[in-house]
């Protein structure tokens, strides 16, 4: 099963790549807002419903992808 | 005094640290490698140096964090031992729960490599025992994530366990919004561990040493430690 974890700054804190990006996009006439810039993660993974690759996904997430303190995470699983 | 320099692969300020430890303090000091899972017999202090661990990879600090020394390190910390984090080693320390809070990317963005002063809100610790209360130190920054940040409970924490040691200060000593180049959440350069004896802070003291280097304030923190190891032996 192909897992896919988007994690990005929580929306508390301030990222400013994601403002710096948006501003780029406003010089060029896009009506962009509020853009967040974050990471993927993608991987395979041996299990036997999307349910139990969900539960795996979210304690790697726990364990290691993603710092709670700052980050937030998306977890897909991918068909 | 007994020393161990942790390296990992992308450390780069190791050599500073062994420097400052051997030749200015005349410690007992040995670079211990990432993947060993023992310290020397009778550590007192670990550095954890600066650089760039893994070369940064997912998150500063993230994956030295998970390294076979560490649950060394977490050992060593919880018999009371120093742990003395600078820079990467402060984000390290950060990752590994030996510290609260979170270090990110600095506000501005860009990398900062700048003299800073910094005052020193605690003195009653074994790290700044020889250094004044609200005395102004002149060191190094070289980070691009050292805009510290933790939530509000963890915050009221640091503050009700007095563990804010360092502060980004003017040169006048003012501390204000704007003494924090990289935006730390109420101008942080460095805290402590609720029993005081794991440090971690962002600027470099051993970069500080020396009067050929033009800055010798970092001396104050290794002098503090030699004073508060002469106390405990």
């Amino acid at each position: 099963m192909k897992i896919k974890v988007t994690v990005q700054l929580k929306p508390a804190i301030l990222d400013p790549q994601g403002k710096a990006v948006e501003q780029g996009l406003q010089t060029l006439g896009f009506k962009a807002r509020h853009v967040r810039i974050g990471r993927a993660i993608e991987f395979d993974m041996e299990a036997s419903t999307p349910e139990e690759a969900r539960e795996q996904a979210q304690k790697m997430c726990e364990a290691l992808l993603v710092n709670p303190i700052m980050e937030k995470a998306i977890i897909e699983v991918l068909p | 005094m007994k020393v161990a320099v942790l390296i990992f692969p992308g450390s780069n300020c190791d050599h500073d640290a062994l420097h400052v430890s051997q030749r200015l303090m005349g410690w007992d000091a040995t670079p211990v490698w990432h993947q060993d899972t023992e310290l020397p017999a009778n550590t007192d202090l670990v550095i954890v140096p600066g650089g760039f661990s893994y070369g940064d990879y997912l998150r500063c600090g993230a994956i030295a964090s998970l390294a076979p020394i560490m649950k060394a390190v977490h050992r060593h910390a919880d018999e009371g031992r120093w742990v003395l984090g600078i820079c990467n080693g402060f984000q390290i320390l950060c990752e590994a729960g030996l510290l609260p809070g979170a270090l990110l990317r600095n506000r501005g963005l860009q990398f900062l490599h700048q003299r800073v002063h910094l005052r020193v809100e605690r003195n009653d610790l074994p790290f700044t025992a020889s250094l004044g209360h609200g005395q102004l130190l002149e060191m190094p920054i070289a980070h691009g994530e050292g805009n510290y940040t933790c939530d509000e409970e963890t915050l009221a924490l640091l503050h009700a366990n007095r563990q804010i040691v360092f502060k980004y200060a003017h040169p006048s000593g003012e501390v204000n919004d704007t003494s924090a180049a990289n935006g730390s959440l109420e101008q942080i350069a460095g805290i402590v561990n609720p029993s005081g004896n794991v440090l971690g802070l962002m600027p470099h003291p051993e970069r500080a040493c020396e009067a050929s280097l033009g800055m010798m304030d970092g001396l104050g923190i290794f002098q503090s430690l030699e004073h508060s190891s002469r106390l405990v032996s």
